[in-house]
Formats: C-alpha cells, structure tokens, sequence
C-alpha cells in the first residue's frame, strides 16, 4: 500500500514537470496538435485526390468538402463539441470548425423551426465571417482593378 | 516532408488563435472572422500564396486559406470582366465550400437530435 502511494505521488510529480506551466501553454500546445493534425490530413486527401489524376484547384475543393463533410458527421455525433473543449483554436481555426459553426446551431435550433430556426441560426458565426470576408475581398478587388494589374 | 510541414503551419495558425482567444476578450466567432480578412488581404498582397506553396495544407485548410481564396478569385474575375469582377469574385471563391457546409449542416439537423438540456 505504502509503495503504491509512493508511486502515485512520484507519478503526479512526474505529469507536474512534463506538462506545460500555465493553462495558456497548454492549450497552445493542444491548438497546435490538434491544428496541425488536421492540417496534415487535409494535405493527405490533397496528395490522395491529386493521384487520382483531379485538377489542382478541384482537388482543394474537394479537400474542403470533404473537411466539411466529417466535421458536420462528428458534430451530428457530438464528438466535435467535446473535442473542441480540449483543443480550442485547433479545432475552430479549420474549415472542420468553421463546418462546425454551422452545422452546431443548425441541429440545436431545427425544434425552432426550420426557416427562422435552422435556416437562421445556421449562420450565426458563418454568417459574419461571409460578410466581413466579402468586403475584403472587394477592398482587395477594388485595389487590385485600379493598382495592382 | 510536406506532412511536416502541412502540420507544423497549420498548428503555428491555430496556436496564433488560441493566443489569441486566451490574451484578448476575442470570441472565436471573431477570431474566425479575423482570420478571414487577414487571409484576403495577405492573399491581396500576394504573401498567402507563398505561404500555400511552402505548406499545402497547412496553409489552406485553416480560415485564413479560405480568405486567400476570396483574394484570389477577385483577381481572376477582374483579370476576365474588369470592374464587375469586384462584385462576383468574393462570393464565387466562397460557392464550393459554402455550399457543402449548407447541404452537410442540412441534413445534419435533419438526421440528429438535439440535445437535451
């Protein structure tokens, strides 16, 4: 009995030191885990699609659909969710979490009815990141008409 | 290789907003949309590419690739129709994936349920 005590402290001692100081390192160090996991995975489908012979920019749509595709899977299974309150920014950052974003709010609010329900809520977040996004595009695009060519 | 390097950018993003997230009052809805914009403009300025051409997914899959597209389409479009380009090239960038998004996120609400709270 007494070692296994021993042990236990020596081991809680151990995950002490080993794991990062504040919560902050810890939540960049599982951001950037689980961030570039799903990183790396995007550029396996991008490698596997290109082999089938799909054209380049095809083939980073197609990445991306199928990015969106699990996410929504996993937030319709409620994995996503619980992830996500482990990795942070590694799990939103990614179109897996803009996906998230999405499909999230479409389930929660769907009993809300599904035009000012779903169809509504769906874009509580995506909503202000196509907004916003489109008017950078346009800054950029008038610069770009006048300036850059 | 590119794995690596897919994994590496792509963490250095995410980290970016987690530091983000723990040292300002920004939401993540802010952040994504901060993302977004920065990604538009690095891509504007022609940054974002080089960045796709280092890491390939790494630089693609997190928001800011989706605001570089936005970037990019804009360009072709005033490249083929001049000024109306302005007005097609954001949304077009964003059609694909937009699109996917609202089919998945669709059924999604149709097939599960929601939680009980």
């Amino acid at each position: 009995m007494r070692t296994d005590e021993q042990a236990q402290k020596k081991y809680a001692a151990m995950v002490e030191k080993a794991s990062p100081k504040s919560p902050m390192a810890k939540n960049c160090l599982m951001a950037f885990l689980s961030g570039g996991l799903i990183c790396a995975f995007g550029q396996f489908l991008q490698e596997r699609y290109l082999s089938f012979g799909i054209e380049y920019e095809n083939a980073l749509l197609l990445v991306s659909i199928s990015l969106i595709f699990l996410s929504a899977v996993l937030t319709a299974a409620g994995i996503y969710g619980k992830l996500g309150k482990y990795c942070g920014a590694g799990t939103e950052v990614p179109i897996t979490g803009f996906a998230n974003s999405v499909v999230s709010p479409a389930i929660e609010y769907r009993n809300a009815g599904l035009i000012m329900g779903m169809g509504a809520k769906m874009f509580v977040i995506a909503g202000p990141v196509i907004v916003y996004g489109t008017l950078t595009s346009v800054v950029v695009g008038i610069c770009y008409y006048f300036l850059g060519r | 290789m590119m794995y690596l390097k897919a994994f590496l950018v792509g963490g250095l993003i995410c980290v970016l907003g987690q530091i983000l997230i723990d040292r300002t009052k920004l939401t993540p809805a802010r952040i994504l949309v901060l993302f977004v914009c920065v990604g538009c403009v690095l891509g504007g300025l022609g940054i974002y590419p080089k960045l796709i051409d280092f890491a390939g997914a790494g630089a693609t899959v997190p928001l800011t690739g989706f605001g570089n597209r936005l970037a990019l389409e804009v360009k072709n479009e005033v490249d083929a129709m001049g000024i109306f380009g302005i007005f097609t090239g954001g949304i077009k960038a964003a059609a694909g994936g937009l699109t996917a998004v609202i089919i998945f996120a669709f059924l999604a609400a149709l097939i599960a349920r929601p939680k009980e709270k």
